[in-house]
């Protein structure tokens, strides 16, 4: 067994009992980074900083002094503004943009002894659900179909994030999920994926896409690592106004496997017509697995679903319009030269951003745009109120909600790009937790006929990320999803 | 709701992005198909329902009206594209 086939909790142990050093175990990492580069799942690899921290790791085992996290190898976001290293968004307008300070949530990792291994390519502005709208190209998924070479997209936004978590690049990763950016990513390569309640993670230097939709979530291998890294992501941050001063209980401690007399309700709107039968039928293996663990499983009605995913793509797109107007070209970005003021910025911009960015601005123009605004964004905010008080609702009778994570397995890069609409649908599961605020996990939990990874969400109450982890640690258990991505049995890793 | 080409350049301005004259008719229409699919939301009778505007209930913060931070100009020109003498240097504003 090579040292990067243990997980997070396992390697954070066998350091502890000093079975290897911290700098070996980097250096391990940074040499798969190195030969799985034709993933394209980093856009700036790190790895003097990354020994450097090692290095540091090593002293404070030697000394008793350990952190939490000591020696723990991570990759992060490119959405995530870390200090003396280029942060881009995934965007040609930040491209050479190297930040003056860190993103609360990644330097709350380093303070818990975490080592940054780089940075991981994602959607542009985490537009975008394929990792095709990266500026700096896309990422491969480490998973193909039983018998096809074509590949497949990991998802997105957090497309890099996912496929060096699922190709064993790292032991986990942050994410971000403003619609599904961590979860849909997280089923299309087979690792967990958590976003916590708005609120709980601090925003602080993310780049911001739609604020009162963006959180930051990990992804890792299992549930219980997934536990691990949100402890060290989370909690109050006075540089983010809307980060929730509430109390954090222990996410690792909340695995118990206990679930008896646990309330789960099947909300009935997401048997949605046109969902595969694979789909379905792995929703319902769900069931059974919570059931057979002492849940008690309850229809459940959610009457405003449908309408979530257009109603997002008022809100998100309105939000990004507004937070996208600070890449002028004055600053700091890219700037391309006009005749005037006004010219310099049309040429910044419209040479700056790609297609799906340019898109959802204008979008977001228009609905913001005088005598829009009422029939757009003021409805959409209106649908917004009527889906949370849908789950208000249901969370009155159930504890927790099992859905699907997505309508469909990983596709092929470059498919669905023609309309805009069908790569929406990606997120149709997804959506309703974000606009809601709720926490929300994807669990893998089967095969497709292709096989390919499929998994299953879990979505709970508000600041109650322990009992979605407690219900997806049995869930994971149930499933026992062990099966390894092709591309690294191809290269002998497995 | 279609959109036409000429509102497609009035918003493209609006948002300070330029839109080649050539592409201003394909955006036209995808701009015009994504609307389209919101119109849906028009089904559902909102008449009642407050607006959401904020997601969790908690209050803002108020905070000491304090100077914590400051005095770093070579930080903050550090990813200027052209800078002198301490400052941004920017395209003429004011003829």
């Amino acid at each position: 067994m090579t040292l990067l086939e243990l997980g997070l909790a396992e390697t954070r142990d066998a350091l502890a009992r000093r079975q290897f050093s911290a700098v070996e175990l980097t250096k391990a990492y940074v040499q798969a980074i190195e030969a799985a580069r034709d993933l394209n799942a980093f856009i700036v690899e790190t790895p003097e900083r990354a020994l450097a921290m090692a290095e540091e790791s090593d002293k404070r085992i030697a000394a008793g002094d350990a952190r939490p996290l000591e020696g723990i190898p991570l990759a992060i976001k490119d959405l995530f503004c870390t200090e003396g290293i280029q942060s881009t968004a995934g965007s040609h307008i930040l491209e050479g943009f190297v930040p003056p300070y860190e993103s609360t949530v990644s330097s709350q990792l380093w303070d818990a002894g975490a080592v940054l291994l780089g940075k991981t390519n994602l959607d542009e502005f985490a537009m975008g659900s394929s990792n095709m709208t990266s500026y700096f190209g896309p990422v491969k998924n480490p998973w193909t179909a039983r018998g096809a070479e074509r590949s497949l997209v990991p998802g997105g936004s957090s497309g890099g994030s996912a496929s060096a978590v699922a190709a064993r690049l790292c032991l986990g990763a942050t994410g971000t999920d403003t619609g599904g950016s961590i979860r849909q990513p997280a089923s299309f390569v087979g690792c967990v994926g958590m976003k916590p309640t708005y609120g709980r993670c601090s925003r602080f230097g993310i780049v911001a896409f739609a604020s009162s939709l963006d959180q930051a979530g990990p992804m890792a291998r299992s549930v219980r690592d997934a536990a691990i890294l949100l402890q060290h992501m989370v909690g109050h941050d006075p540089k983010d106004s809307t980060s929730a001063p509430v109390g954090v209980p222990d996410f690792e401690a909340a695995l118990t496997g206990d679930i008896k007399g646990l309330k789960i309700g099947i909300p009935n709107e997401y048997r949605m017509d046109g969902t595969p039968k694979e789909i379905i039928d792995l929703w319902q293996k769900g069931v059974d697995w919570l059931g057979a663990g002492g849940a008690e499983i309850r229809e459940v009605s959610l009457p405003h679903t449908k309408h979530a995913l257009p109603a997002y793509y008022i809100v998100a797109p309105a939000e990004a319009s507004s937070n996208l107007a600070r890449y002028d070209g004055m600053r700091y970005g890219l700037r391309v030269k006009g005749e005037d003021l006004i010219d310099t910025y049309e040429k910044t911009r419209g040479q700056g951003f790609g297609d799906e960015v340019k898109r959802r601005v204008l979008i977001g123009t228009y609905v913001l745009s005088a005598g829009y605004y009422d029939a757009y964004y003021l409805k959409a905010q209106k649908i917004r109120t009527l889906i949370k008080r849908d789950f208000d609702r249901v969370f009155d009778d159930v504890d927790l909600l099992l859905t699907p994570t997505t309508p469909s397995a990983a596709f092929a890069i470059g498919e669905r790009t023609d309309d805009p609409i069908q790569m929406y649908l990606n997120d149709v599961f997804t959506v309703p937790a974000n606009l809601a605020g709720l926490p929300g996990i994807s669990v893998p939990a089967g095969l497709s006929e292709g096989n390919l990874p499929l998994g299953l969400q879990l979505v709970g109450r508000a600041f109650d990320e322990a009992t979605v982890f407690r219900a997806a640690g049995v869930l994971e258990d149930a499933a026992g999803f062990d099966a390894v991505p092709p591309y690294l049995a191809e290269g002998g890793r497995a | 709701m279609s959109l036409d080409e000429a509102t497609v350049a009035r918003i493209a301005r609006l948002a300070r992005i330029r839109i080649e004259p050539e592409r201003r008719a394909a955006l036209a229409g995808e701009l015009s198909h994504i609307l389209d699919w919101i119109e849906q939301l028009n089904e559902v009778d909102t008449d009642d329902v407050p607006p959401m505007t904020s997601v969790g209930e908690a209050k803002l913060a108020l905070r000491a009206d304090e100077v914590v931070d400051g005095d770093k100009v070579e930080k903050i020109l550090a990813n200027a594209p052209e800078q002198q003498d301490g400052h941004f240097v920017v395209p003429k504003v004011v003829e």
